[in-house]
């Protein structure tokens, strides 16, 4: 599963919000191939991680690399342009429209057509419109929502609006996805066929995944490597077995939660 | 919008638009008819903008202005062909409108609404100031009739079907961007121009696409409307008349292009017939906005999908989507 390479490089990055050090000196090297979790306590700086991967904040210091690249600087479309989606914690489904719609954006930049071509509709609209729909059918139904296609985004459940979120974001055939705890708010039952339809992200699309996640039981199944955050600093990595028998870990993390 | 009801809709609008007006015998039903046609060309422009985007602009009016001063100044005072006036005045739109938008859409959502309302004051201020050029408050008289290709249109009835086929073509134009990439990129800036951002979707030349595109479609109106009245003034496209294309949008229903249609059709014709003064006008538009947003969010048009969908559900299971 994991053949070496790096594919995601965060190395020495700090994050100052006024007075509070969000992130300090943390460096992560994600393998190509692999389920790569980030976990931590609440306000660990997480999610905070995933915005300055993502571009969505910019870091005190520090560089982040993909595939050599140094997309330290880049905006967040390009890095998506690049190969790297994430979903949110906070849902954030689009509301004005159907599940298919939704999942079809995904693939915004994988379809394309001019707006001459959607105006005039040639050929080159239709054929391209009809991919990208039977792109998005097809990982709507990898994720189980194929009934729903026709929808609202609204109007579907709140586990299912996670699944959704997922489905758009494999839709643009992402080289690393990064989810941001997919598990919030699922029933156990709800988790374990998310873990399930995860590692099948990994194994069948090939895709690389962080993986931020509270839920213990689906991190510890799934991943193959593990970083502990706890204040803005990383205290741990290792493999699941590793991380479960860390005394810091359990200390700062496990600890508290049990 | 795509599909049967999206045709249906279509079908509707060209039937009762094209087949009826040459039997109006009223001169005045069929003036007031032209000019809910000219405005609607704008509000459907705006609502690209509004209710697809999301994107708020005060001071639309000034592409209209802008675009009627222009096509005027040049046919009247330098002999241009109409077709050619026009077009310039478009072209003049569009250059303002990247030079606003560029800054203003880079930033935070209601930059665009300060800059439009900072732009369209200043649009009004020197459509008066600037009286050797304009005429100033008193207005600029004598603009040509618009004719193209030896044509002119004086009668009001071929002037209304040359406003109708461009009002066509504008809503054609709107459904089909609506119903593409681009159209889903425009509603996922609307619900998240973060999650629009991870994919992929370059979220501030969106806006400014649709910024402008709104902008030509004003301006094509503006011009329209220079050459049917052969008078403008710069009381027509001051911030009362932006606040009215708002209101027409949000009246008609802003999540639907025929939403456009309806609020111009509607709050052109109804202050006419009703003959009210301009700050019960001002008053009146206060008043829709407030009942729209707390009964009608979709509008006109949405209270129609409503209902039809409620009759339709009650002689078939399953009924028909709401769009
Ligand atoms: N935009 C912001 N402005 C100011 N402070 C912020 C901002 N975003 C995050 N923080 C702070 O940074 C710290 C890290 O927050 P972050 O959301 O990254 O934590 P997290 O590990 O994702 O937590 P959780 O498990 O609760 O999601 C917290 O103290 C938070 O209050
Ligand atoms: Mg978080």
């Amino acid at each position: 599963m994991n053949n070496g390479t790096s594919l995601l490089k965060c190395s020495d990055v700090y994050v100052r919000f006024g007075g509070v050090m969000a992130l300090s000196d943390v460096s992560m090297d994600v393998q190509e191939g692999t389920i790569a979790a980030l976990i931590g306590p609440n306000g660990a700086g997480k999610t905070t991680l995933l915005n300055v991967i993502t571009g969505m904040v910019a870091q005190t210091e520090g560089s982040i690399f993909f595939r050599l690249d140094d997309l330290s600087e880049a905006q967040p479309h390009i890095r998506s342009q690049k190969g790297m989606v994430r979903t949110f914690q906070n849902l954030e489904v689009f509301s004005h429209m159907t599940v298919l719609e939704n999942v079809m954006t995904g693939a915004h930049n994988l379809y394309k057509y001019s707006v001459l071509d959607s105006i005039f509709k040639t050929p080159r609209y239709f054929s391209q419109e009809k991919k990208c729909r039977e792109a998005a059918m097809e990982k709507l139904r990898f994720v189980g929502l194929e009934d729903d296609w026709n929808k609202n985004a609204v109007d579907l459940p709140y586990g299912k609006q996670r699944l959704l979120e997922l489905a758009r974001a494999i839709c643009g055939d992402p080289v690393l996805l990064l989810l941001d705890e997919p598990a919030a708010g699922l029933n156990p039952k709800e988790t374990s066929s998310l873990g399930r339809v995860i590692a099948a992200v990994r194994d069948e699309l090939k895709i690389t995944i962080v993986l931020v996640e509270h839920d213990m039981e689906l991190v510890m199944s799934i991943s193959d490597d593990i970083t502990v955050l706890n204040f803005g600093q990383v205290i741990a990595r290792g493999t699941p077995g590793e991380i479960q028998k860390n005394p810091e870990v359990i200390k700062a993390y496990l600890g508290s939660d049990d | 919008m795509e599909g049967k009801k999206g045709i249906f809709s279509f079908l509707i609008f060209v039937v009762i638009t094209f087949g009826f007006p040459w039997m109006l015998t009223n001169d005045y039903y069929l003036s007031i008819l032209i000019l809910s046609g000219i405005t609607a060309i704008g509000v459907v422009g705006l609502n690209l903008l509004l209710g697809y985007a999301g994107q708020i602009s005060i001071g639309h009016a000034a592409f209209f202005g802008i675009s009627a001063y222009t096509s005027a100044i040049l046919t009247t005072n330098y002999g241009l062909s109409v077709g050619t006036g026009i077009f310039s005045g478009i072209a003049l739109s569009s250059v303002v409108a990247v030079i606003i938008g560029i800054p203003a859409l880079k930033l935070k959502a209601l930059s665009l609404a300060m800059a439009t309302l900072g732009f369209g004051l200043i649009v009004y201020i020197f459509l008066n100031e600037t009286i050797t050029l304009t005429g100033g408050p008193s207005g600029f008289v004598g603009i040509p009739r618009f004719n193209i290709l030896g044509y002119d249109f004086y009668s009001d009835l071929a002037y209304y079907y040359l406003v109708a086929i461009i009002l066509t073509f504008v809503i054609i134009i709107s459904l089909n961007i609506i119903n593409s990439r681009a159209g889903r990129a425009l509603k996922a800036i609307h619900s998240s121009e973060n999650a629009a951002m991870v994919m992929g979707i370059n979220v501030a030349r969106f806006k400014l696409f649709v910024f402008v595109l709104s902008a030509v479609f004003a301006a094509t109106a503006g011009g329209l409307y220079a050459h049917y009245l052969s008078f403008v003034a710069p009381s027509s496209f001051d911030f009362h008349f932006s606040i009215k294309l708002i209101v027409m949008a949000v009246l008609g229903g802003m999540s639907s292009v025929w939403g456009g249609v309806i609020g111009a059709l509607f709050l052109t014709s109804m202050p006419e017939f009703l003959r009210i003064y301009e700050e019960l006008e001002t008053i009146l538009y206060g008043l829709i906005l407030i009942l729209c947003m707390m009964f009608m969010p979709q509008g006109i048009v949405g209270g129609i999908g409503k209902l039809s969908g409620f009759v339709m559900g009650m002689f078939s299971r399953g009924g028909g989507r709401n769009e």
